[in-house]
């Protein structure tokens, strides 16, 4: 810290630092011009007086601090009259490795792939397909493991609860199934109540409670149930859309949120099923929702370093300790993609009203998700491209284009420095978050691509579409 | 011959009669007896007769029934897993014609480098010169037999400028001259107008190609872009060849069907 503080007065900077949510660090800091990123870095882990070096990266005004201070200034043209706010944001101490290259093609589905998702501990992968079949995949062999039929219609959405015993999936007849991923049979008999296709299923979070119980399912039919593993049967039904539910999530704070095709999010509580808000703004059918702690709820307890846990009391706390540090004692925030084109940032445990409105799409948004740190939010449209929000403000960053075709799913690197996404033109793209460009172009297949996951550990990508194979893509 | 409504009048005055109902009720029940007993005694023409028109009103019934219950039933079709599986989050959407994507783009490109395609129609009528061409007379006298007008359809570039005409040997009509060719694309069935972009080759020889004849069997090249084909490398692909599959000049459009 002395080292920057000793360099001519008369060329320093005013400066105070704040972190994302505003909130200024200490008193005003006088910085000489030719500090960049490293020595702030350094700077701010001697204030914050952490154990470990941990990475930032530094904004004015929005924009991102590369070089040093007085020619970020001279090149930006930003006033030093006053005092300077620099945010900080933390980066992840990890990097993940962009997937560069497909490292498997592994035929099996003699349908399209509707859904593909890796387990929380990326230790395994599943896929659901229109030929009625669910399949576990070894990924470290890939090859086909287990084949799990059962279902008598597609399989349209799959979900893995967070510590990894069980496996849901969905199907268009409206039945829900178990799986046990450890031997590929079905866990109990079917569970029917709805009446037409699922389209959405969400556990709940692991650290409200381990093993896994409970889930939430949203369907065609205009309902959402809550269902219990153990009993065998759907606990709470959550009726009072007026049209189907199209997306169901389960907060952290033991909420469960759904959007629907009548305009709505209806905010539910989980004990009796009550309506808690009623989320009002959108002018069309409301597609798609994110939370900004939804990637840490669906890893629950397992992180980058792909820890295991013996007691469940043991899954719980760490998975408590995880979602704490996503949260950072602000409240949760909701996302929601419409096909009016717009989207809306809540913050539903404050109010009803919608904090920011994010406008720029020219066709329908298909798939929002928050990055991992909850900085960033991505939307995937119809329109041909995937655009990048402020995730606290909900301020446009950018644009990427590249697809010729519609973007159908996107999915986040554990690090938030990459985002892959999933078209209707074969291809999948990778974009950089740090030059906001695309990264890599995964050519391969030969038709949609439905479905986009990148695993927990940020290891391989897998990818399904409707030419029926299931690809695996590596660095 | 009804003398008046004295009936609805006296109901209006003093409202039903107090067994009216009942009586009813009982005549209505009464009723399927009778009809019964009346279609085991009609024998004959009377009977045959009977039986028809109960038959149909029967049939009318079902359908009524059918109709009523439609909404309730479990039909089977809807059981029945359907092709072309899509995600839920497009269930809802109306899924427009797709095209299909080009698996065989590096095949293509080999073929076209060799100049063969497999086509449709593999093999032609060879046409003579002197059907293809009609030799115009000039000079003064008409002497001179030099020039040859082309008596088929032909497809000249957007950026063609005629020769002074003392050097124009082949006359291209304007009646003949098409920018347009209705080609099928035979996977999704269905028709598409599309603009041409040039001739790919004509069978009849190289000359043919290069002067822009068309007749049937010539492979032509077509702007596809709108009909949203894409490489596996996820390139919007403009240009594809189709193959002439009708007489153009005869019909005065062209028909063709796309090489995939």
């Amino acid at each position: 810290m002395a080292t920057i503080t000793v360099a001519s007065p008369a060329n320093n900077i005013i400066c105070s630092l704040a972190d994302a949510e505003g909130r200024v660090l200490g008193p005003p800091l006088d910085l000489p011009q030719d500090a960049g990123p490293k020595e702030l870095q350094l700077l701010l882990n001697t204030i914050l007086q952490t154990e470990e070096k941990l990475p930032f990266a530094f904004y004015i005004n929005d924009k991102e601090l590369s070089s040093s201070l007085g020619a970020h200034l001279l090149q930006n043209k930003v006033s030093v009259e006053q005092i300077l706010q620099i945010v900080y944001q933390p980066q992840a101490v990890f990097r993940i490795k962009p997937v560069t290259r497909c490292s498997a093609t592994i035929a099996g589905h003699a349908e399209a792939v509707l859904s593909v998702a890796f387990s929380p501990d990326s230790r395994q992968l599943a896929s659901g397909s229109g030929d009625t079949t669910v399949r576990f995949w070894d990924i470290y062999t890939q090859t086909p493991l287990f084949t799990c039929y059962g279902h008598k219609n597609w399989v349209l959405c799959i979900a893995w609860s967070p510590d990894c015993k069980q496996l849901v999936s969905g199907s268009k007849d409206g039945e829900l199934r178990m799986w046990d991923p450890t031997t590929g049979k079905a866990v109990g008999n079917p569970l029917t109540g709805h009446r037409k296709w699922i389209t959405g299923v969400a556990w709940e979070p692991a650290h409200l409670q381990v093993p896994c119980r409970r889930f939430a399912s949203a369907s065609k039919d205009g309902d959402v149930r809550i269902w219990d593993t153990v009993l065998q049967k759907s606990v709470l039904c959550l009726s009072g859309h007026t049209l189907a539910v199209t997306c169901v999530k389960w907060s952290g704070d033991g909420f469960i949120f759904s959007g629907s095709q009548d305009c709505t999010i209806k905010v539910w509580e989980t004990t009796q099923g009550k309506l808690i808000r009623e989320l009002k703004g959108h002018g069309h059918w409301v597609n798609t929702l994110a939370l900004s702690t939804e990637y840490v709820l669906r890893t629950g307890p397992f992180d980058h370093t792909g820890k295991q846990y013996s007691s469940p009391e043991e899954m719980k706390k760490a998975a408590l300790v995880r979602y704490t540090a996503a949260k950072r004692d602000s409240p949760e925030r909701l996302v929601s993609g419409s096909d009016d084109f717009t989207m809306f940032l809540w913050e539903p445990a404050t109010g009803k009203h919608s904090k920011a409105r994010m406008t720029g799409h020219q066709q329908l948004v298909n798939h929002v998700y928050f990055s991992p740190d909850g900085r960033w939010v991505a939307s995937a449209s119809f329109d041909k491209s995937v655009k990048l929000w402020d995730g606290y403000s909900g301020k446009f960053i950018t644009t990427f284009r590249g697809h010729v075709g519609p973007v159908y799913q996107i999915s986040w690197s554990a690090d938030s420095r990459l985002l892959v996404s999933g078209s209707k033109d074969s291809t999948m793209k990778m974009w950089d978050m740090k030059t906001l460009k695309l990264r890599e172009d995964l050519p391969g297949h030969a038709d949609e691509v439905f479905a986009v996951d990148w695993s927990p550990d940020g290891e391989k990508v897998a990818s399904g579409g409707k030419d029926r194979v299931l690809k695996l893509w590596m660095s | 011959m009804p003398q008046g409504d004295h009936i609805d009048l006296a109901r209006k005055r003093h409202g039903y009669r107090p067994d009216y109902f009942e009586r009813n009720r009982k005549k209505d029940a009464r009723e399927v007896h009778k009809r019964a007993a009346f279609a085991q005694k009609a024998l004959g023409i009377k009977g045959k007769m009977f039986a028809k028109k109960r038959y149909a009103e029967k049939a009318i019934m079902k359908k009524t029934l059918a109709m009523h219950s439609e909404r309730t039933n479990r039909h089977k079709a809807d059981d029945q897993v359907q092709e072309g599986a899509v995600p839920s989050y497009l269930l809802d959407r109306e899924q427009t014609a797709r095209a299909k994507v080009l698996s065989n783009t590096i095949k293509q490109k080999r073929k076209e480098k060799a100049g063969k395609w497999e086509v449709p129609l593999p093999k032609v009528r060879p046409i003579a010169e002197d059907e293809m061409f009609r030799v115009l007379r000039t000079g003064k006298r008409k002497t001179k037999q030099w020039k040859r007008m082309v008596t088929k359809v032909t497809f000249v570039g957007p950026g063609f400028t005629r020769k002074p005409p003392k050097y124009e040997r082949f006359i291209r009509p304007m009646g003949l001259r098409f920018t347009k060719a209705h080609v099928t694309h035979p996977e999704l069935k269905c028709t598409f107008n599309l603009e041409i972009i040039g001739v790919k080759k004509n069978p009849n020889g190289p000359m043919y190609t290069s002067m822009g004849v068309i007749t049937k069997g010539t492979v032509i090249e077509v702007n596809v872009s709108e009909l949203g084909l894409v490489t596996p490398a996820g390139k919007v692909v403009w240009g594809k060849y189709a193959q002439v599959t009708n007489n153009p000049e005869n019909d005065g459009c062209i028909n063709g069907v796309l090489l995939v």
